[in-house]
C-alpha cells in the first residue's frame, strides 16, 4: 500500500537487532504472548488426540492415559497451562482496548469490558470442572 | 561549582562518519532543567555543532523527541534529576535513519500521513454561507483522544512492528485516520477503510501496546488501531453477509 519513500534517505540505517524483544520487558511481554499460541494450538491438539483415543476404544485410551503419565508430557503441559493462562489474562485485559461501548455519551470504563469476560471464564470453568469432577 | 551531569550523545556527520559514535559532556544538573535544556547548554556553551531539533520546548510541537537511557521520550518533558546521578544516554529516535547527530529523517512517515487523508472529507462541500458544520460535545468526545498527536513518533521509535517492516503504516497515522473516522463531520470512511484494511494498514499490527506506553499526548494508537481491527472485520462480515452492498 505505502511505498517506503519518495526520497530515500541518505541517513545512517540501524539494523535492527534478531534480539530486539529483549531491550525492553514491555517486548519480552510481548513475546511471550504471541509464543503462547503455540501452547494453546498444542491443547487443541492433545484434546483432539484424547477424543480420537476415546473413539478407538478401552485399550487406545488406555495407551493414551499412559502417554499422559509421561514426565516429559506433563512437564510439557504444566509449562502449556503457564502460558494458556498468560494467554487468557492477556487476552482479556486488552479487550476493553478495541472495544468501546457509550453510555450517555460516556466511554465505559475498562473494568466494565474486562469483568465480564472474566466472570464468563470463571463460570465456563466451573461448569467444565464440576462436569470432570462429579464422579 | 555547581553539581555536574554526564550526558552521553551519539554524534553522527554524514560527510565525516562512516557509523555514528558518543561523545560524552558534563552540564550543570539544575532542578528545573530538562534534557532538551541540557542539549541547548551544549549547543551554546560547549560545542556549537552538536545538531538537534526542538521548537516549543513546552510538549505541543512534537519535535524534541530523542531516546533518553533507551527510551523514547520528548526530552523538553523529561528532567535531569530524574537520572542524576546520571550518565544520561541520549541518542536518536530508533527506528528512523540518522541525518545528523541526533536528527532523524522522518519522510516516510509524512508521505504515510498524507495516505491516510487525514483531513475531513465531505462529499459535497457546504458553502461557508450555509454555516458551520456543528457537533455535540459528546460528539467531539468520540475522536478528540486520537486528535491530541504531535506527531513526534515516539510511537514509531516504540513499535518494533514499524522497526522490522518499515511498509508498516504505522501508530500515529492510523490513529489519526481514526481520529477523523471518528468525526461526525466526516463522510470519508470508506476511503480510508480501502487504504487501511490492507496488509501494511491496521493488519500490520501485532499489538505490542508500546506506542501507546510512550505517547506523552494519551492518545492511545494501539486502541484506535485495534477499534480499527473490529470495525474493519465487522464491515468484512456485512459485505459477506450483504454482498450487494449495505452502506
Amino acid at each position: 500500500m505505502f511505498r517506503y519513500t519518495e526520497y530515500p534517505p541518505k541517513g545512517y540505517r540501524v539494523r535492527v537487532s534478531t534480539y530486539w524483544w529483549t531491550s525492553r520487558w514491555a517486548y519480552v511481554k510481548f513475546i511471550l504472548r504471541e509464543l503462547s499460541s503455540i501452547f494453546v494450538a498444542w491443547f487443541v491438539l492433545e484434546t483432539l488426540l484424547q477424543i480420537h483415543a476415546l473413539i478407538g476404544g478401552p485399550a487406545a485410551y488406555g495407551d493414551f492415559w499412559a502417554f499422559l503419565r509421561k514426565p516429559v508430557v506433563i512437564a510439557l503441559n504444566v509449562i502449556s497451562l503457564f502460558f494458556v493462562l498468560l494467554h487468557a489474562v492477556t487476552w482479556f485485559n486488552l479487550a476493553p482496548k478495541a472495544i468501546v461501548f457509550r453510555l450517555r455519551g460516556k466511554r465505559l470504563p475498562s473494568l466494565a469490558i474486562a469483568a465480564p469476560n472474566y466472570v464468563a471464564w470463571v463460570v465456563a470453568s466451573v461448569v467444565v470442572a464440576w462436569l470432570v469432577l462429579r464422579g | 561549582m555547581a553539581e555536574q551531569i554526564a550526558l552521553e550523545i551519539t554524534r553522527y556527520s554524514p560527510e565525516r562518519d562512516k557509523t555514528p559514535s558518543v561523545a560524552s559532556f558534563d552540564v550543570p544538573l539544575r532542578k528545573e532543567w530538562v534534557v532538551l535544556d541540557a542539549l541547548n547548554y551544549i549547543k551554546d556553551k560547549v560545542d556549537g555543532s552538536l545538531s538537534f531539533r526542538w521548537s516549543c520546548r513546552m510538549g505541543v510541537c512534537g519535535s524534541c523527541g530523542m531516546t533518553v537511557n533507551g527510551e523514547p521520550k520528548l526530552t523538553c518533558a523529561t528532567f535531569l534529576s530524574d537520572y542524576a546521578p546520571g550518565p544520561v544516554r541520549v541518542e536518536p529516535l530508533k527506528n528512523f535513519p540518522v541525518m545528523r547527530d541526533l536528527i532523524v529523517e522522518i519522510t516516510d512517515f509524512l508521505a504515510k500521513l498524507a495516505k491516510i487523508k487525514p483531513w475531513i472529507i465531505r462529499r459535497k462541500e457546504m458553502p461557508v454561507s450555509e454555516g458551520e458544520y456543528l457537533q455535540t460535545p459528546d460528539q467531539l468526545d468520540a475522536y478528540r483522544q486520537f486528535s491530541m498527536c504531535i506527531n513526534c513518533l515516539l510511537c514509531y521509535a516504540a513499535c518494533p512492528v514499524y522497526g522490522l517492516d518499515p511498509l508498516f503504516a504505522g501508530p500515529a497515522a492510523l490513529a489519526l485516520a481514526q481520529r477523523y473516522n471518528m468525526d461526525s463531520r466526516d463522510e470519508g470512511k470508506n476511503e480510508r477503510m480501502d487504504i487501511l484494511s490492507q496488509h501494511d494498514g491496521i493488519w500490520g499490527c501485532t499489538f505490542v501496546g508500546e506506542c501507546t506506553q510512550v505517547c506523552p499526548k494519551h492518545v492511545d494508537p494501539a486502541g484506535a488501531i485495534q477499534q480499527y481491527k473490529l470495525t474493519a472485520a465487522q464491515e468484512w462480515l456485512k459485505s459477506l453477509v450483504f454482498p450487494w452492498g449495505g452502506n
